[in-house]
This record gives C-alpha cells, structure tokens and sequence, in this order.
C-alpha cells in the first residue's frame, strides 16, 4: 500500500464514512447514499476551505449519475486548472468512480484513454478494502488528489502543459 | 496486361519482336507519319493517316478485351475450385462466400475440413452444434480480439462483441489489429476482418462502455432475448476487458440473468494471466472472493515505479486467448474437462488450476440468492467429483504392486516466488491453490466501531436538493 503524506491522512480521517451500500440502480437507497455523498464532500470542502487548502469544485446532475467540476494544482505560485468529470459507475459503491481529466488526455502514461487517471496502485485497493463506506470526497482526497500532486509537476517541469498566462 | 490471356503475364522478350504489336506498330506508323509530313507528300500523309487509324481501334479492341476478362475472373469464390487457381495466379482477392452446411469433406476448399476431423478424431461429438452458439465478448482487446478470431475460425453461430474504445498505433504491440484499422472503433476494425475470414458468423457490434448506468441496461438488453432484459439468448460471455470495474459490473449483469460467463486476465506487468469460469450459485462469483491473480514472482516494488500503468506482450494475451476459447470450445461442445481456474506464471511456466467455491458471505445479495438455489447442484457435482478421484486413485493403487524401492510420492514444492505471500491473503482465510493470490484486498476494513464514530450523519427531513444546492453553493466562494 502507497505511502500516504501526513496531511492527507489526517484530512481523510476527518471525512465522514458513508453508511448506505446502494448504487444508481439502487432507487431508494440511492437516494440515501445521495444524501450521504453530498454530507460529506460539503464537511470535506469545508474542511478544505477552513485551512485554506481549496482544491476543487464539484456539483452533480439531479439523478448524481454524473459529476464535474475543476481542480487545481499551485506550482512555483503558479495555479494550474483542468476540468474534472466523471460517471458513478453501475456497480458503485463496490467499485470506485473513474476520475477523468480530459484535457489531460494523451499526455502522461499514467491515465487511460478519455483521460481516465491511473489509480489502479495505490488507490484502488484501498478503495475496495473500506467499501462501501468511502464515497466521492474519499475518491477525490485519496484519489485524484494524490494523484495531481504527483503528476502534475512533472508535466510543468517536462513542458507537456504550461501556464495559461504564458 | 498483355493480351490475349493464354499469353503469360509477362513476356517482354517477345513482346519487343513482335512487329504485329499494335502499340509497335502504332509508334513506328507515327515517325514514318512525321517524316511524310515533313516531306509535305500529301498522298503518303494520307495512307498513313488512314493506318494510324486501323492501330487505334486494334488497341482499344485489346483494352476492352483485357477489361471484359478481368470482370470474369473477379471476384472468386472458394466455392469454385477452377476459380481459385486462377486468382492465386494472379493473385487476385479471393472473398470467401457463405457457406450453408459444414463439411467433413477434405478438400482445399473447405473451411471446416480441419474441425469437422475432430469428430472423425473422436474429440468431439457434434461439432456442427457450434453454429447454434452465441458467444458475448467483452473488450476488444490484446486478449478479446484474437479470442473474437478463433471463435471466428471455428465458426461459432453468433459473436458479439462490445469495447468502448478505438484502435490506436499504441496497440500495434498485440495481435489483430493492424496499422490501417488506427481510429476506427474496436468493434468495427474487428467486424470488418472477421466478416471477411468467416461470413457465415453472425456478427454484432457494440460500440459502447458498460460501466455506465446506461451502459449497463444496453448491455443486458443486448444479451438478452428481443432485448427483454431477462431471458438470456447468448450461450456465453467472455470477459476480456482490462479493469476490476468492467469485471464488477459483467459479474453483476450475469448473476441477475444467471447467465454463465467467463473471466480472463492479464497481469500489468503482461508476465502471467489466468481465465476463470463464472456459473452463478454454482461457483464463486467474481465478488465472492477478492479477484485472483497468479503471483508472476517479480517483486512487487520494482512494478510500481513511476510513469507505467501496464505493461503488454502478445505472447501472454494470445496465450490468455488460447485458454480462454480452448475452455470455450470444451463447455459449448462439452468435450474434455473444463477448467474452472486456470492460472498462467510465464517466468517459470508454472499453471496452477483449481476450484473455487462461491462464498456464503458474499458482498453481492443476487449470489447469495443463487447460492441457495443452486446449493443441491454444488453438492451432486461435489459428489461425482469425489467418486472420481476415487477411481483415479484405485487406478493408480494397481499399477505398483510392489515397491521394492520404497518409493513415495512427496508434494511438489510450488515454484519461489509463486507461492502465497502471505499478507492480507491468509487473513481472508480461502484456500488457494500453489501460486495464486488475491490481487485485491477484502472488503470492510472498517470495523463497526471506527465506522460508528465516524460515519456521516444524515436526517430523514434532509432534502437531497437542498443538499446539493448547498454543496453548488460552496463551488462560488
């Protein structure tokens, strides 16, 4: 299992777990879980903005079949932002949702194609031995939050992305 | 094109002497025609206008005849033997036509010669039975793909075939696909080649991505008689997709139709693969026991180093393939045994097969609804089992009568590096056989405790909408 930094285990320690295994198809229970996602990525971004460690916007579709926002990594006190999608996949909360960061497409190898990024090592496992109490908030903190930290330097330093102001 | 057809295709040599050429005759016609008009003899210009005229229409008679015989001999049909020296001859496309009835006949011909001997070889008793067969694959990747063709060759009835994606250079290093089919759709580069080796399958295509709520119900309603969503009308489904997610929801989909499928996998590191048969109730069921992978004996660590999601070889995926339909073949045509794990170590060409029996604390309430249903199914299979390996061992017990060298038989250590790593694999408590692993951890880590002071708090009045009203709200601060 990955190595997690101090601040971000200390973090997901404070987003609340989720009690409802229900999916999409799941009509009554979804609405439960619904309530439940949206419960705790409201604490998670609050706790986000408390220490002022914003990261993301994110809002779903009535049904919260699908989400998106944005997310954006500092560099050199630079602010660089992509835009964030994803479908809350049919066999959700057993299996966690597939972030995609499409204008990222194509240019690390560390994504599959649409943009998908690669949690395959050091997230989905994890995901899967606490589901199905981890939701969204989990899948961005541990997930895609590790993840851009981890990649998207590398992309400023190697010239495969650049500032919008350059 | 040389003329009249019973000429070879090429002769030079004889066609420079042949003064009766009309293109000779026509080029030497035209400098004796220069040289008259530069004379200005206007009778001479004459004659030779009049048999420039004669060498024109003599060429455009062989243009056409040359024309006329190549709209004969093409297309060629393999039907036609005659026909088809003629096209290797020239090497012309042969199309290989449908054909009605399979024949054991050992002709040239034939497509089916080769298969039909397997019920002359005793292998199988009824091979014809695979034109009634349907078969689902799903990914049409480095192992979907050639699995798609080898059902193709051994001319299955139906074949549907479903991937999301497009053929990209990138995968240049699998099989199948080739270097035109770049940016079309999986499913439709497949079609497109499959259609053309065996046109008497039935192909469909589905280019769509099943893990979506939409997704899922096209998908069942594809497998699924006049698209009911209940009555299944495929005799199988392959699982040949490359993620834990698509494996979940093929899982999903075949316990709520009861439908039996078959999972196959390749390691990302493309050095070992295994293919597993899924009966609902009757076996584990893919959510029953975390998914099983065949340890490959490299170190863990060294894979996870930065920059590579997964490697790939066609040799692993065409092995995988190979299993994968081999297993087909013997369940639809029910000959041999089938394997209901097969797993496949490549560093030390090591292939474990074991049982795997469902669990009854599956995660998964339709397993556990097939399980009870089935319960008498597992036992009477249990049971034909166990009557066999006792007839094995009697067999055995009367080949040694006597051992004048105490000889003795000791369990055969499974390869280093292959055997269980312990870890959270003995903590899940199944038995495995040498050399296979959980590749995911168990799910509920969560104890009741931690997740009692931890879970979220949700009132009953709480209005979804407002909820998601206040989380959008949070996005403008």
């Amino acid at each position: 299992m990955a190595e997690w930094d101090a601040g971000t285990k200390s973090t997901v320690q404070k987003i609340p777990l989720l009690k409802t295994k229900a999916g999409p198809r799941d009509k009554e229970g979804w609405a439960n879980r619904l309530k439940e996602e949206y419960t705790a990525l409201i604490k998670y971004v609050q706790l986000n903005k408390g220490s002022d460690q914003d990261w993301f916007t994110i809002s779903s579709n009535k049904e919260g079949t699908h989400w998106s926002g944005k997310c954006w990594y500092i560099h050199n006190l630079l602010k660089y932002e992509f835009d964030l999608e994803f479908d809350i996949p049919v066999t959700y909360p057993m299996t966690s949702p597939e972030i995609q960061l499409p204008e990222l497409d194509g240019k690390t190898s560390k994504m599959y194609r649409g943009g998908k990024i690669c949690l395959s090592i050091h997230f989905k496992p994890l995901w899967s031995k606490n589901s199905p109490h981890f939701g969204v908030a989990h899948a961005l903190c541990l997930g895609l939050g590790p993840w851009m930290a981890a990649e998207i330097p590398h992309l400023i330093d190697t010239g495969i992305i650049s500032h919008k102001d350059k | 094109m040389s003329g009249e057809g019973e000429e070879g295709p090429s002769s030079p040599g004889k066609e420079q002497q042949d003064v009766t050429h009309p293109m000779k005759a026509f080029s030497s016609e035209l400098s004796k025609l220069q040289s008259q008009v530069q004379a200005l003899q206007s009778t001479k210009l004459q004659e030779q206008v009049s048999k420039l005229r004669e060498s024109v229409k003599s060429i455009n008679e062989r243009v056409q005849a040359a024309a006329e015989d190549l709209r004969k001999d093409a297309p060629v049909s393999v039907a036609d033997s005659k026909g088809v020296a003629t096209a290797s001859k020239y090497s012309r496309a042969v199309k290989r036509e449908k054909i009605a009835k399979m024949s054991a006949e050992v002709k040239d011909d034939n497509p089916y010669s080769r298969l039909m001997a397997l019920q002359r070889m005793g292998i199988v008793k009824d091979y014809e039975k695979i034109r009634d067969k349907t078969v689902a694959v799903v990914g049409i990747g480095g192992v979907g793909s050639v699995a798609c063709e080898m059902l193709t060759r051994c001319g299955v009835g139906g074949l549907l075939m479903y991937d999301y994606d497009t053929v990209e250079l990138a995968n240049m290093n699998r099989l199948f696909f080739r270097p035109e089919h770049a940016g079309m759709t999986k499913t439709d580069a497949a079609v497109k080649t499959l259609r053309e080796i065996n046109p008497d399958v039935n192909f469909e295509s589905y280019h769509m991505n099943i893990t979506t709520v939409d997704g899922f119900e096209k998908f069942v309603a594809s497998i699924t008689r006049d698209g009911d969503g209940k009555t299944p009308r495929v005799d199988l489904v392959l699982s040949c997709v490359d993620n834990y997610e698509a494996r979940m929801v093929i899982n999903q989909a075949c316990l709520e139709l009861e439908q039996t499928w078959m999972e196959s996998g390749v390691s990302e590191d493309a050095v070992s693969g295994h293919i597993q048969m899924i009966e609902p109730g009757v076996t584990a069921c893919f959510e029953c026991v975390p998914p099983l992978v065949v340890a490959s004996g490299i170190d863990e660590k060294t894979l996870k180093r930065e920059g590579v999601c997964a490697a790939s070889l066609p040799t692993t995926m065409g092995m995988v393939a190979g299993f994968l339909v081999q297993n087909t073949l013997k369940y639809l045509l029910n000959f041999g045994e089938v394997s209901m794990y097969l797993g496949y170590n490549a560093m030390k060409d090591f292939f474990p097969t074991m049982d795997i029996q469902p669990n009854p604390g599956c995660t998964n309430a339709a397993c556990c609804k097939l399980q009870t249903k089935y319960a008498g199914e597992r036992d009477r299979r249990k049971k034909a089992k166990e009557a066999k390996d006792v007839e094995v061992e009697e067999d055995a017990g009367a080949l040694h009568e006597d051992n004048e060298w105490s000889i003795s038989v000791v369990e055969e250590e499974a390869p280093a590096g292959a055997g269980g790593q312990g870890g959270e694999s003995e903590a899940q408590g199944a038995e495995l056989a040498e050399g296979i692993e959980f590749s995911m951890p168990k799910a509920d880590a969560i104890d009741e405790k931690t997740l009692e002071e931890n879970a979220v708090e949700t009132n009953d009045d709480d209005d979804v909408d407002d909820l998601r009203a206040q989380l959008e709200a949070l996005n403008s601060k």
